[in-house]
């Protein structure tokens, strides 16, 4: 009986001692999992995939720290998967606070293919397989503004470089000159980029979300308002799979399966607890 | 007067907005154009009444000593720091997130980590909430439960090594009856907007004049 009480009244120190256990030791261990691709994101991976070689991808950085260890390997997963297909990336942020991990992003994926590049051909330079054009107030009047013409809110890129002097920009007027769109959300950025850019301009759109995102864009999914969802981390692992280029999705995967059983253990521990003593009350 | 103007054009403005929306031809779609623009504007500014805002509360609580007056100076400390970063950057590099700059040293080694720590001590608080407070009491929250259960695992890769059908099982829930819960809700949400942004544009909802 004392036991149970003591179950029930747990200190939650001890909660939370076995879950940074349960987090860090296969974080130290670098223990993995095989990673089962889900259809979502295989659709996702197909679309930029499936476009011709030098397309325009616009990538939008619509999160902060507190959502960088999901959408941050989804990023780097598309721009390795993009300037391996030799598309064009075209980056911009909603998110004030989100735009360094945009360029953190572009130098690391950026400086991996130049590291490997024999000439000035194969590399990845800057202006002309990719732009940084930084972060603008106005939401969602920014994404219908955009589909009129990008230099009326974006006439300088991120350094103040004027964007007709760089050769990318000079073919990008609206959402005419882009193939596809991907979203890296966290907030509510997604469904406007949907509602806008996607529902009145037509613009193709793939979208990354965290955990607590990605469930409220499996409508748009079904009625193929978007063209992919890669969701949460489990989602960045199936992509860095997909690009075969394990990072930190990946990593953390077996972290969060530990994570996840535990509570799980937690709660049923809770209610064994919990339904003994209220039986033995009864009686 | 005070209440008319500007019942006056919000009634304008949304009549325009919403026509635009369904006749973006001109010359709506121009108004339209026109308006958006100068609403990223007023938004820019709203930027900077938001930092005045921020300031002049922190430093009346500092000078007055008001309770919890020791974390305004480390607000404000954190204010400072961020304001001299960015313009060093800004006038070195000629842009704030230039990888070598001040503000991304401060950014990298101290905004990043504080903010993933806030947000990491949600891990803790679901793990102490879950042994808490998820009790099988009735069969709703028993059914809740279970559902909860086998989206946890499912959704993770021990699953499927667990047992093979249970990332399917996942995939079930979240692709039929969760679909099916959120549509009820998104549109009750998006009929409750519609019916607030009528009574606003036709001047019945006049709280925010107040």
């Amino acid at each position: 009986m004392k036991f149970l009480e003591r179950m029930v009244n747990l200190d939650r120190r001890f909660i939370y001692l076995a879950l940074v256990v349960v987090v860090a030791l296969p974080l130290i261990l670098k223990l993995v999992l095989p990673i089962r691709v889900s259809e979502p994101v295989r659709e996702a991976y197909r679309s930029i995939e499936d476009l011709p070689s030098g397309s325009t991808v616009m990538v939008s950085i619509d999160y902060d720290a507190s959502s960088e260890p999901e959408l941050q390997p989804m990023l780097l997963s598309v721009l390795r998967h993009c300037f391996a297909k030799r598309h064009k990336v075209v980056l911009l942020g909603q998110w004030a606070l989100g735009l360094p991990f945009g360029e953190i992003g572009l130098n690391k994926v950026s400086g991996e293919f130049n590291s490997r590049a024999q000439s000035s051909a194969d590399s990845i330079l800057y202006g002309r397989d990719f732009v940084n054009l930084g972060y603008r107030p106005g939401a969602r009047a920014l994404i219908v503004g955009l589909g009129r013409e990008f230099r009326d809110f974006f006439s300088a890129d991120y350094r103040g470089t004027p964007v007709d002097s760089l050769p990318l920009m000079r073919g990008v007027r609206n959402y005419n000159n882009i193939d596809l769109l991907v979203g890296l959300e966290a907030g509510q950025a997604g469904d406007e980029w949907i509602q806008f850019a996607g529902a009145r301009y037509g613009l193709k759109i793939i979208i990354g979300g965290t955990g607590v995102i990605a469930p409220d864009m499996f409508h748009y999914l079904q009625a193929g308002q978007i063209k992919g969802l890669v969701g949460g981390l489990q989602g960045a692992a199936e992509y860095e799979t997909l690009v075969r280029h394990h990072g930190t999705g990946v990593a953390g995967m077996v972290a969060q399966s530990t994570a996840h059983i535990l509570i799980l253990v937690f709660i049923v521990m809770g209610n064994i607890a919990y339904f003994v003593l209220k039986g033995r009350k009864k009686s | 007067m005070k209440k008319e103007i500007p019942l006056l054009i919000t009634f304008v403005t949304g009549v325009i907005i919403v026509i635009a929306f369904f006749i973006p031809h001109q010359p709506f779609g121009r108004m339209q154009e026109k308006l958006l623009i100068w609403y990223s504007i007023v938004l820019g500014f709203t930027l900077l009444l938001g930092v005045d805002s921020l300031v002049r509360s922190n430093l009346t609580k500092i000078s007055r000593r008001q309770p919890g007056w020791g974390y305004a100076v480390v607000l404000m400390a954190g204010f400072l720091i961020c304001l001299v970063a960015g313009i060093a950057s800004l006038v070195k590099y000629s842009s704030i997130i230039a990888l070598n700059g001040p503000f991304m040293y401060v950014y990298t080694y101290i905004i990043v980590p504080l903010q993933a720590t806030m947000f990491s001590l949600l891990a803790f608080f679901i793990a102490s909430a879950a042994y808490r407070a998820f009790r099988a009491r009735t069969l709703e929250a028993s059914l809740l439960l279970l559902t909860a259960a086998l989206v946890m695992i499912g959704r993770v890769p021990v699953g499927a090594e667990i047992w093979r059908g249970l990332p399917a099982i996942q995939d079930w829930i979240m692709e039929i009856p969760q679909m099916a819960a959120k549509r009820g809700i998104f549109i009750g949400i998006a009929l409750g907007t519609i019916a607030m942004s009528l009574r606003v544009i036709l001047g019945l909802e006049r709280t925010y004049l107040s």
